[in-house]
C-alpha cells in the first residue's frame, strides 16, 4: 500500500526527466534534430548558434564574456543590441554566461579565445580577478573591450556610462528634492568600483558632502568619516533580499532614535527594489529614493510614487557603440584613434567628449582609450521618453498605478 | 574571587586560611551547581535548549548595550523574528533530513523557483491565462497551493532519486542547486517580477499583515490553556503507565514560566503600533479623530511568525508523535536496525523531502510576500543558513539526533547576531565573519559537551 504512491511518483520523475532530457539536450542525435522542445520554448534564439573558430579573413568573430544574467538588463538589452549591430556588420557573434562567478569568467574567456575569436568584449566580475585571462588573450592577439565596467589593464578600450554622472545625477535628483534632512546610502557590492568608488565620487561631485560638512544633512548609516568607505551599507552581490534586511535594520535603528528618514540615495534598482520592500512592511510611506539602471519594476514603481528617481543608462545605445567598436577593432582600427560613425547614438546619450576614442585615467592609474556614454535620469515626469524609446511597454510601466495620482506617462 | 580580593593586603599571614578558604568555596560553588543541575534535571527541562534560549538573551542584551539600550524593542524584535521566519520553517524540515544522515542543499533555490512562480502566476497567469479579474477572491490561496504543488514534486523527484535509486543526496540536491537556479532565470527572463495579490502580500507581515491585539491575547490565552493541559495529560498518561513523575513543584513552576512566558510575548508584541502615516489615514478614512499622540493601534503577532509557530508545533507533533517522525529518527541512528525492524526506510526518506518542498514552498511565500514579487536572487544562500541552523540547534551530522525546537531556536540564534550587527551598523563582510565564527563555536562547544557528559 506504501509503494503505490511512490510507484506514482516514480512514473512522473520519468515524465519529467524524459521532458527535461527533450529541453536540455544541447546535442540531440542528429535524426530527431527537429522535434520541438517539449517544455515552454522560452530559450533566448541565438546561443546555439556557435560559430565555428572564424578565419581571420573571414568576419569578424566577436565573443562576449557576461558576468551574470542574473540582473535583468543584459540580456534584455545589452545582448541584443550588441548581437544585431555585430551581425549587421557581417560579423558573427558568441557569448557566455560566467553566473557571478570570476573563475568561471576566466574559463569562458579562454574558451572564447581558443575558439578563435578577434574581439573580446567583457563584463567582468571583478576588475582584477579577470586580469591573467584577459592578458592571455591580449597575448593571443584578441582586443579587448571592457564593457560597463572597468576592467584594469592599459590595452583595453573602455566602454560604459559615466558611473561619476550616475552618481552625481542621483544624488543632484534628491538633494534638489530634499536639500536638507536625514539620509541614507544604501551602496552595491564592495567588490565593484562602481559601488565603492564611481558612485560615491559622484555624490560628493553633486555636493553631498558640502550639505554634510554644513549640518543640513546627516547620514543616519556613517560608521566614521572617511569617505566614501564610512558612508552608506554594503550589499553583498546587490542582492535585493539582502537589501531589505539591512534597510529594516536601518529604519528600526532611526525609529528607536527618534529619527526620520527624509530620503534615501540607492545605487541600483536591484536593492533599491528591496528598500522599497522594508518601507512596506516597516511604514507604508517612501521616502524619496534614487536607483539605476531601469529595470521594470523599478519603473513601475516610480509611477507608483514608491521611487522618486530612476538613472537611465540606455543600453541599446551602450550595446550599439560596443558593437561598432568591435567591428572597427577588427577591421584593424588602433584604440586611441577608433571613432564611432556619427548618428549611431542617440545625441543625448552620447559622449560629452565626441565620437573618438579619450584617454581614461584609471583608479589604479592606467591610461585607457574609452567611449563614456551620458546616463538620463528618468523621474515621474520624463516615463513618457522610456515609452516612446520602447524600454518599456506602457502596460507594465503603469501597473497597478491609480488614476488619481497617476503620472503623466500613465493617463 | 572575593576571597582572594579579602586576601590580598596580608598575603604572608594569610596564606594558608585563603588556600583553604578558596577551596572551601570552589567546593561550595560545585555543590551548589551540583544541585542545580539535580533541581534542573528534577524539572526535566532540555539543557541544550535551555541553554540557547540563555545564548539568544546574551546575544540580545549585548547588542542591546552596543546600541545605547535601543535594540530590545517590540518593533525590532518583530523585525528579527519576521525576516528569521523563512530560514526557521525550512530548519525544521531540515532537522528531519539530517537526522535522517541526508543533506538538502537545494532548498534555496527550490524557495527561488516557488517564490518565482507566485510571482508569475498572480501577475500573469491568473489575470492573463486564466482571465481572473483582481476582484476574484481566493487567489492566493490557489497560487499558495500551486506552490505547494511544486514544492512537493521537486522534493518527490529528489527524493525518489535519492531513497530509490540511491544516489547520495550531496551530489542529487548540489544537482537541485544549481539546477533549479538556473530554472528560475527561464521563468522571467532574468527580470523582477512585482504587483502580487494584497491578500497575499499579507503573508510576508508588516503593520497590516500582523493579527491585531484581540487575536494576539486570544492566541496567549489559547497558548497557555494548552500548556496546562498538555502538563496535566502527561502527567495523567504517565501516572496511567506508571512512569516516574516529575515532583509536583517542577510541574507548578514550568507551567507558571512558560504560561509567563507566552503572555509576556503576546503583551510585548502588543506593543508594537502600527506607522503614524498609516494609523493616520486609518484614523482619517474611518472618521476617527486622532488623540494627541496619534491613533496608536497594536500590530499584534505578524502572520509569518503566526505561520512559524504553526509550522514548528505540526513538525515537532510529527516528529515525536507520529509513526513517520519516530522511523526518521529510527534510520538516522541506525539505518540497518530501521530496515529490519521494518520500516519502509525508503518512503520514509522520500517523505522528508517531499516535506521540505511544502517548507520551502511556505518560506517562498513569505519571501516573496515580503517583497511585494521575486527577483532572481531570492534564496540565495538560504540552505547554507538553514543547515546552520538545524546545526547550531543541536542537530547531528552523525544521524539520529535533533529536535525541531531546537532549530527554530537555532534559527533565531544566527539572525538575532546578523540583525544586532547590521542594526548597529556592521556591513554584510562583517556579519558574515560573525555568522561564521558563531557556527563553529556553537557546534565546537556543543561536542565538547557531549564527549564530556557520556
Amino acid at each position: 500500500m506504501l509503494n503505490k504512491p511512490a510507484v506514482a511518483l516514480f512514473a512522473t520523475v520519468l515524465v519529467v526527466s524524459a521532458a527535461c532530457g527533450g529541453s536540455t539536450a544541447t546535442t540531440p542525435p542528429p535524426t530527431q534534430a527537429v522535434t520541438p522542445p517539449p517544455t515552454q520554448a522560452v530559450t533566448p534564439p541565438p546561443t546555439q548558434a556557435v560559430t565555428p573558430p572564424a578565419s581571420s579573413t573571414a568576419g569578424c568573430s566577436v565573443g562576449v564574456s557576461w558576468n551574470n544574467f542574473q540582473q535583468p538588463r543584459w540580456a534584455a538589452h545589452d545582448k541584443p543590441a550588441i548581437q544585431q549591430t555585430v551581425t549587421a556588420g557581417g560579423g558573427t557573434y558568441t557569448d557566455a554566461d560566467a553566473n557571478l562567478s570570476s573563475e568561471q569568467q576566466a574559463t569562458d574567456i579562454q574558451t572564447m579565445v581558443n575558439k578563435g575569436v578577434n574581439v573580446l568584449i567583457v563584463l567582468a566580475q571583478d576588475t582584477t580577478a579577470a586580469l591573467p585571462a584577459i592578458k592571455a588573450a591580449e597575448q593571443a592577439g584578441v582586443k579587448v573591450i571592457a564593457y560597463d565596467r572597468l576592467i584594469e589593464d592599459p590595452s583595453v578600450l573602455y566602454i560604459t556610462f559615466d558611473n561619476v554622472a550616475v552618481g552625481k545625477a542621483q544624488a543632484t535628483a534628491l538633494l534638489t528634492k530634499v536639500p536638507k534632512g536625514n539620509y541614507v546610502i544604501i551602496k552595491g557590492d564592495q567588490g565593484d568600483p562602481n559601488a565603492s568608488t564611481f558612485l560615491p565620487s559622484g555624490y560628493k561631485e553633486a555636493g553631498l558632502l558640502d550639505k554634510v560638512a554644513a549640518g543640513d544633512i546627516t547620514i543616519l548609516n556613517a560608521t566614521g568619516t572617511t569617505y566614501p568607505a564610512d558612508y552608506g551599507t554594503f550589499t553583498n552581490a546587490w542582492a535585493t533580499e539582502t537589501a531589505q534586511s539591512n534597510m529594516e535594520a536601518i529604519i528600526d535603528s532611526a525609529t528607536s532614535s527618534g529619527k526620520t528618514i527624509d530620503a534615501i540615495l540607492d545605487e541600483n534598482d536591484s536593492t533599491a527594489l528591496g528598500v522599497v520592500g522594508a518601507e512596506t512592511a516597516k511604514s507604508m510611506s517612501y521616502a524619496p529614493l534614487s536607483g539605476q539602471d531601469g529595470d521594470t519594476a523599478n519603473l513601475n514603481n516610480v509611477a507608483l510614487g514608491k521611487q522618486y528617481v530612476d538613472i537611465w543608462k540606455n543600453a541599446n545605445e551602450l550595446g550599439k557603440a560596443a558593437g561598432a567598436a568591435a567591428l572597427a577593432l577588427c577591421a584593424g582600427g588602433s584604440m586611441a584613434s577608433l571613432t564611432l560613425q556619427s548618428g549611431l547614438i542617440d545625441p543625448t546619450v552620447a559622449p560629452t567628449a565626441g565620437l573618438t576614442a579619450q584617454p581614461f585615467t584609471t583608479p589604479a592609474n592606467n591610461t585607457v582609450s574609452s567611449f563614456i556614454l551620458q546616463p538620463t535620469p528618468v523621474t515621474a515626469d520624463n516615463l513618457q521618453l522610456l515609452i516612446d524609446q520602447k524600454w518599456i511597454a506602457k502596460a507594465d510601466l503603469c501597473k497597478d498605478v491609480v488614476a488619481a495620482t497617476a503620472p503623466a506617462a500613465c493617463k | 574571587m572575593t576571597n582572594l580580593a579579602e586576601a590580598g593586603p596580608a598575603p604572608a599571614q594569610a596564606k594558608p586560611p585563603t588556600r583553604t578558604r578558596v577551596r572551601d568555596a570552589i567546593a561550595r560553588l560545585r555543590g551548589l551547581i551540583a544541585r542545580l543541575r539535580g533541581f534542573i534535571a528534577q524539572t526535566e527541562i532540555d539543557l541544550r535548549l535551555f541553554g540557547m534560549l540563555v545564548a539568544l538573551g546574551v546575544i540580545l542584551l549585548v547588542f542591546n548595550i552596543a546600541s545605547d539600550g535601543k535594540l530590545v524593542q517590540p518593533a525590532n524584535m518583530i523585525t528579527m523574528a519576521v525576516q528569521a521566519c523563512g530560514i526557521a520553517i525550512l530548519s525544521t524540515g531540515m532537522v528531519l533530513v539530517i537526522v535522517s544522515r541526508n543533506i538538502d542543499l537545494s532548498v534555496g533555490s527550490l524557495v527561488g523557483l516557488i517564490s518565482m512562480s507566485y510571482a508569475i502566476l498572480m501577475t500573469d497567469w491568473f489575470p492573463h491565462i486564466l482571465g481572473l479579474s483582481s476582484s476574484v477572491p481566493l487567489q492566493w490561496a490557489l497560487a499558495l497551493v500551486l506552490g505547494i504543488g511544486i514544492g512537493i514534486l521537486v522534493g518527490a523527484i529528489q527524493g525518489f532519486i535519492i531513497a530509490y535509486i540511491g544516489v547520495p543526496s550531496f551530489i542529487v540536491t548540489l544537482g537541485g542547486l544549481l539546477s533549479i537556479r538556473g530554472l528560475i532565470w527561464y521563468q522571467s527572463q532574468g527580470a523582477a517580477v512585482t504587483g502580487l495579490d494584497p491578500t497575499f502580500q499579507l503573508i510576508g507581515g508588516g503593520a497590516l499583515g500582523s493579527a491585531g491585539e484581540m487575536v494576539t491575547w486570544a492566541i496567549g490565552i489559547v497558548g497557555c490553556v494548552a500548556i496546562i493541559g498538555l502538563l496535566y495529560n502527561n502527567r495523567r498518561q504517565r501516572r496511567r503507565y506508571g512512569f516516574p513523575l516529575r515532583p509536583k513543584w517542577a510541574e507548578v513552576v514550568i507551567g507558571a514560566v512558560s504560561s509567563a512566558a507566552v503572555l509576556f510575548l503576546a503583551w510585548f508584541v502588543n506593543n508594537n503600533f502600527w506607522p503614524k502615516g498609516l494609523a493616520d489615514q486609518y484614523a482619517a478614512s474611518h472618521g476617527i479623530v486622532p488623540p494627541p499622540g496619534g491613533l496608536r493601534i497594536p500590530t499584534g503577532v505578524p502572520f509569518p511568525v503566526l505561520l512559524l509557530i504553526g509550522v514548528m508545533l505540526v513538525m515537532a507533533f510529527v516528529a515525536t508523535r507520529r509513526r513517520f517522525g519516530r522511523s526518521v529518527y529510527a534510520y538516522g541512528g541506525n539505518p540497518d536496525a530501521a530496515e529490519l525492524a521494518g520500516i519502509n526506510t525508503r518512503w520514509t526518506i522520500m517523505k522528508t523531502y517531499m516535506i521540505m518542498g511544502v517548507l520551502c514552498a511556505l518560506a517562498a511565500a513569505i519571501a516573496a510576500a515580503r517583497l511585494n514579487g521575486s527577483t532572481l536572487d531570492i534564496g540565495v544562500s538560504y540552505e547554507l543558513y538553514v543547515i546552520a541552523a538545524a546545526v547550531v540547534g543541536g542537530t547531528s551530522f552523525s544521524g539520529g539526533i535533533g529536535t525541531i525546537p531546537g532549530a527554530v531556536l537555532g534559527a533565531f540564534v544566527m539572525q538575532s547576531l546578523a540583525y544586532g550587527l547590521s542594526f548597529i551598523g556592521v556591513n554584510s563582510p562583517g556579519q558574515n565573519v560573525v555568522a561564521g565564527i558563531v557556527l563553529i563555536l556553537a557546534v565546537g562547544f556543543d561536542t565538547w559537551n557531549r564527549r564530556r557528559s557520556r
